[in-house]
C-alpha cells in the first residue's frame, strides 16, 4: 500500500476539472496505454491571455488521477508565460508530496502542460526529437532524463526510474543511465534561454496591492481551502505583507513555516520579489 | 472511509486465520513451550504434537509422514528444493522451468541462469496453458530439474503436473512443483505421482504466517539447504516451530474436510462474482475457465488502471489485488499476464479476488453492488474510454501473440 497523502486521496476520490475543454487553444497528450498511465490535458484562455479552464482526463493509479486534477488547479488563472514555469515539483508539493516511486505522475503532469502549451504555440507536443532514446521500455530520452535529473538534483539510477520510469523495464539501460548521469553531472547546466517575460515596470502601491490581492485570492486561497483552512491579508507596509491564516492551518504549528513561506513564494512571483510575508495572529 | 466490515478477498496472497487452528496453537505459546529434541519428558511430550501435526500433513498430501520436512515458509521450501537438485546432479547443469511462475522459483532460477547454470523458461498460451509437447522436448540428458508450479497464483490455472513429473522422470530429472495455492483445493495424491519435491505454505491455508512444508519423496536424492543440528531428520536444521507446526497440523485437517466446500460452494461463489463482473462492459476472464482453481478469478477491466480501482474498493472494505504496473512495485504489469499476451489495455486494469472457505453470499453481492459504478468512474476520467466509446475498436491496442 502507497502511502498518500489525504491531499493526494482527495484529489483522486474527488477530482476537479476532470473531462475536455471544448474548442481548446492548447491540448496536451503524453504517456500511453502500454505505459500504464496517460494525461490528455486541454485548455482554453480568456481575452486577457490567462488559462480561463483547464480540464484532464487521466488512466493511471491514484497518484496521476491526482496530479492531473492538481495541475489543472494550479494553472487555471496563470498565463501561459506563468504556467510554463510549473514543474513537477510544484505540483508535488501542491499533494503535499508523493511517494519516491510515484514521482513520475508529477513529471507527467509537467510533459502534458508542455506539450499543451506548445501545441497552443504551434509546435510539436515535445521537444523529445532533439533526444536520443535511452529507455526503449518507456520511450525516455537522454534529453528528458537530464532535464528531470537538474531540476529534481536526482544522482542515482533508481531516482530516475522513480521519476522517469526509464530503467524500470527490463533493465538494459541501467548502465546507460549510469553513464548518463555521470556526464549530466560532470557538466555545467545548459544555459537557460532568454526569459520571455518583458522586464516588469515600476508598480504604483494601489497595482501593488491589488494584485497582492488577485494573487492570495488566486493562487493561495484555494491551496489553503483544500486543507480547510484560509487566509486574510491584514496590511501591506512597503514590501511587508501581514496576513493572517486561519482555521486548520492555524491549528497546525508545523506547517506555519512551511506555510509562510508558500504564501511568500507565491506573492514574489507574481507581484515583486521584494516582498516579505508576516504572519500575524487574528 | 466509510467503515464497513471487511470484505476479505485476497485469499492467495493470505488468507484469514482459522480460530480452530490459533486454538490449536496457543497452549505451546505458553505451558508446553518444551523443545521436542530434550531428552526430559517435558520436552520430549511436545514430540508428540509435532508427530500428529506431520501425519495430517500427509494424510492433505497422500504420502508418508517421513516425507514431510517443516520449514518456515513456502519460498524457504521452493529454494531448497532447487537447491538440494542441483547439489545432487552438480554434472547436470539444465534447469526447466515457466515464465508464470512465483518469484520464489522464477527469481532463484533468473539467478541460476546468471550464475552459469542454463534455464528454460516455458511460454505459456493466451489461456495461461502450457503445451506438453514443448514441455517434453524442453527436458534433456542433462536437465537436472524440472520445476513447474501446481496451480498459479494469479489466474488459478492448474497444470497437468502429474503429465509433466513423468516427462521428467522418464529423462532422469528431478520434479519440484509449487503447491502453495493448490493445497487444499485440487485433491493430491503424492504415492500415485512421480512428483519428488512439492512446497506449500502454511498462510495460505488459513494458520498464520511462518510456517511451511517440503515433501522430499522417499528414495529422491537431497541435500539440505539450512544446515546445522539433526532436526527434521537433518534434512532442515533448527529448532522447531512447535506452535505453527502444530497449527498447520491442523490447518491441513481443516483444509481435507473443507476441500468438498471449495469445490462446489466457494466455485459458485466464485462463478457467480465473475458472471456478475463480466456484465461491465469490457471486461474479460484471464486464465483458462476449464482449468482453474475454485476459488480465483482474475479479471481485467480495460482502458482503467488497476491501483485506482484497488483503493476505491479498499474504501468500500473489499480487499482484492491487480497485476498493474503500479501495484506491483516495478514498472511493469504483471510477468504472469504479460507472458500469456493479454492486452496492456486488460493487463493495468487485471483485478484478482480470491475467495476462502470464510466467503459468504453477502461479500459478493457487496462486491457486484459496487463494482459497476467504480469501473465507470474511473473510466470517464480516462482519456482511452471516449476513444473506444467513440470508435469501438475491436482491434486492442499493444496486443502482443505470445
Amino acid at each position: 500500500m502507497w502511502e498518500y497523502t489525504d491531499k493526494v486521496k482527495k484529489y483522486f476520490t474527488e477530482p476537479v476539472n476532470v473531462g475536455e475543454v471544448e474548442n481548446p487553444d492548447g491540448v496536451g497528450e503524453v504517456g500511453s496505454l502500454a505505459c500504464g498511465d496517460a494525461l490528455k490535458l486541454t485548455f482554453k484562455l480568456d481575452e486577457s491571455g490567462r488559462i480561463a479552464d483547464a480540464r484532464f482526463q487521466t488512466f493511471g493509479c491514484a497518484s496521476a488521477i491526482a496530479s492531473s486534477s492538481a495541475l489543472t488547479e494550479m494553472i487555471k488563472g496563470m498565463t501561459l508565460e506563468q504556467a510554463s514555469k510549473i514543474t513537477n515539483k510544484d505540483i508535488a508539493a501542491f499533494l503535499g508530496g508523493l511517494p519516491p516511486e510515484k514521482m513520475h505522475c508529477s513529471v507527467m503532469g509537467e510533459q502534458a502542460l508542455t506539450a499543451a502549451i506548445r501545441n497552443y504555440q504551434g509546435l510539436e507536443p515535445l521537444p523529445s526529437e532533439e533526444g536520443e532514446v535511452v529507455c526503449e521500455c518507456f520511450g525516455v530520452t537522454d534529453k528528458e532524463i537530464e532535464k528531470v535529473a537538474r531540476n529534481n538534483n536526482l544522482h542515482t539510477v533508481e531516482e530516475i526510474t522513480n521519476f522517469t520510469k526509464a530503467g524500470g523495464g527490463c533493465g538494459k539501460c541501467v548502465d546507460k543511465i549510469e553513464a548518463l548521469l555521470a556526464k549530466i553531472w560532470s557538466m555545467p547546466a545548459p544555459t537557460q534561454a532568454a526569459p520571455m517575460a518583458p522586464p516588469k515596470k515600476k508598480m504604483t502601491n494601489i497595482q501593488k496591492i491589488k494584485l497582492i490581492e488577485e494573487t492570495l485570492e488566486r493562487e493561495v486561497r484555494p491551496a489553503l481551502k483544500a486543507d480547510g483552512g484560509d487566509i486574510e491579508l491584514i496590511d501591506i507596509a512597503g514590501d511587508v505583507v501581514q496576513v493572517s491564516l486561519r482555521g486548520t492551518c492555524s491549528s497546525c504549528a508545523a506547517s506555519q513555516a512551511t506555510l509562510s513561506q508558500f504564501v511568500q513564494t507565491k506573492l514574489r512571483e507574481f507581484v515583486t520579489p521584494e516582498l516579505v510575508v508576516e504572519e500575524v495572529k487574528p | 472511509m466509510s467503515h464497513h466490515q471487511t470484505v476479505y478477498l485476497d485469499n492467495n496472497a493470505t488468507s484469514q486465520t482459522a480460530p480452530e487452528v490459533v486454538a490449536a496453537m496457543l497452549p505451546f505459546f505458553g505451558e508446553l513451550y518444551g523443545n521436542p529434541s530434550s531428552m526430559h519428558t517435558f520436552g520430549g511430550q511436545v514430540k508428540a504434537h509435532i508427530d500428529v501435526a506431520r501425519q495430517r500433513v500427509a494424510d492433505l498430501l497422500g504420502c508418508g509422514p517421513e516425507e514431510i520436512i517443516f520449514t518456515s515458509c513456502g519460498t524457504e521450501s521452493d529454494n531448497t528444493a532447487i537447491m538440494a537438485a542441483l547439489r545432487s546432479f552438480p554434472q547436470k547443469r539444465h534447469v526447466v522451468t515457466t515464465r508464470v511462475e512465483h518469484p520464489a522459483v522464477l527469481n532463484f532460477c533468473q539467478d541460476l541462469a546468471r550464475r552459469g547454470h542454463e534455464v528454460t523458461f516455458l511460454p505459456v498460451d493466451r489461456q495461461g496453458n502450457l503445451d506438453l509437447n514443448q514441455v517434453e522436448d524442453a527436458i534433456r540428458d542433462d536437465t537436472a530439474l524440472v520445476s513447474v508450479m501446481w496451480a498459479n497464483n494469479e489466474t488459478g490455472v492448474i497444470f497437468p503436473v502429474e503429465r509433466i513429473a513423468q516427462m521428467a522422470k522418464a529423462k532422469g530429472a528431478v520434479f519440484h512443483t509449487d503447491a502453495v495455492q493448490a493445497a487444499g483445493k485440487v485433491p493430491i495424491a503424492l504415492k500415485d505421482t512421480q512428483i519428488d519435491m512439492l512446497a506449500i505454505s502454511g498462510h495460505k491455508l488459513h494458520t498464520p504466517k511462518g510456517v511451511g512444508i517440503l515433501y522430499v519423496k522417499k528414495g529422491t536424492p537431497f541435500v539440505p539447504y539450512v544446515m546445522g543440528g539433526h532436526q527434521e531428520h537433518g534434512r532442515r536444521a533448527g529448532t522447531e516451530n512447535v506452535p505453527y507446526i502444530v497449527g498447520l497440523g491442523k490447518a491441513c485437517e481443516l483444509a481435507r474436510e473443507r476441500m468438498v466446500d471449495e469445490n462446489t460452494r466457494v466455485k459458485g461463489l466464485r462463478d457467480r462474482l465473475e458472471e456478475g463482473l463480466l456484465q461491465v462492459e469490457a471486461t474479460m476472464v484471464n486464465g483458462d475457465p476449464s482449468r482453474r482453481l475454485p476459488n480465483t478469478s482474475s479479471v481485467s477491466f480495460e482502458y482503467v488502471e488497476g491501483e485506482s480501482i484497488l483503493l476505491m474498493l479498499s474504501d468500500l472494505g473489499i480487499c482484492a489485488s491487480s497485476g498493474s504496473a503500479c501495484t506491483s512495485g516495478s514498472l511493469e504489469p504483471s510477468h504472469v499476464l504479460r507472458a500469456m499476451g493479454v492486452p496492456f489495455t486488460a493487463a493495468h486494469g487485471s483485478i484478482r479476488f480470491s475467495l476462502s472457505y470464510y466467503s459468504t453470499d453477502e461479500e459478493i453481492d457487496h462486491v457486484l453492488g459496487h463494482m459497476p459504478a467504480i469501473i465507470e468512474r474511473l473510466r470517464n476520467i480516462s482519456p482511452f474510454w471516449q476513444k473506444y466509446r467513440t470508435t469501438k475498436a475491436c482491434a486492442t491496442p499493444g496486443y502482443v501473440e505470445p
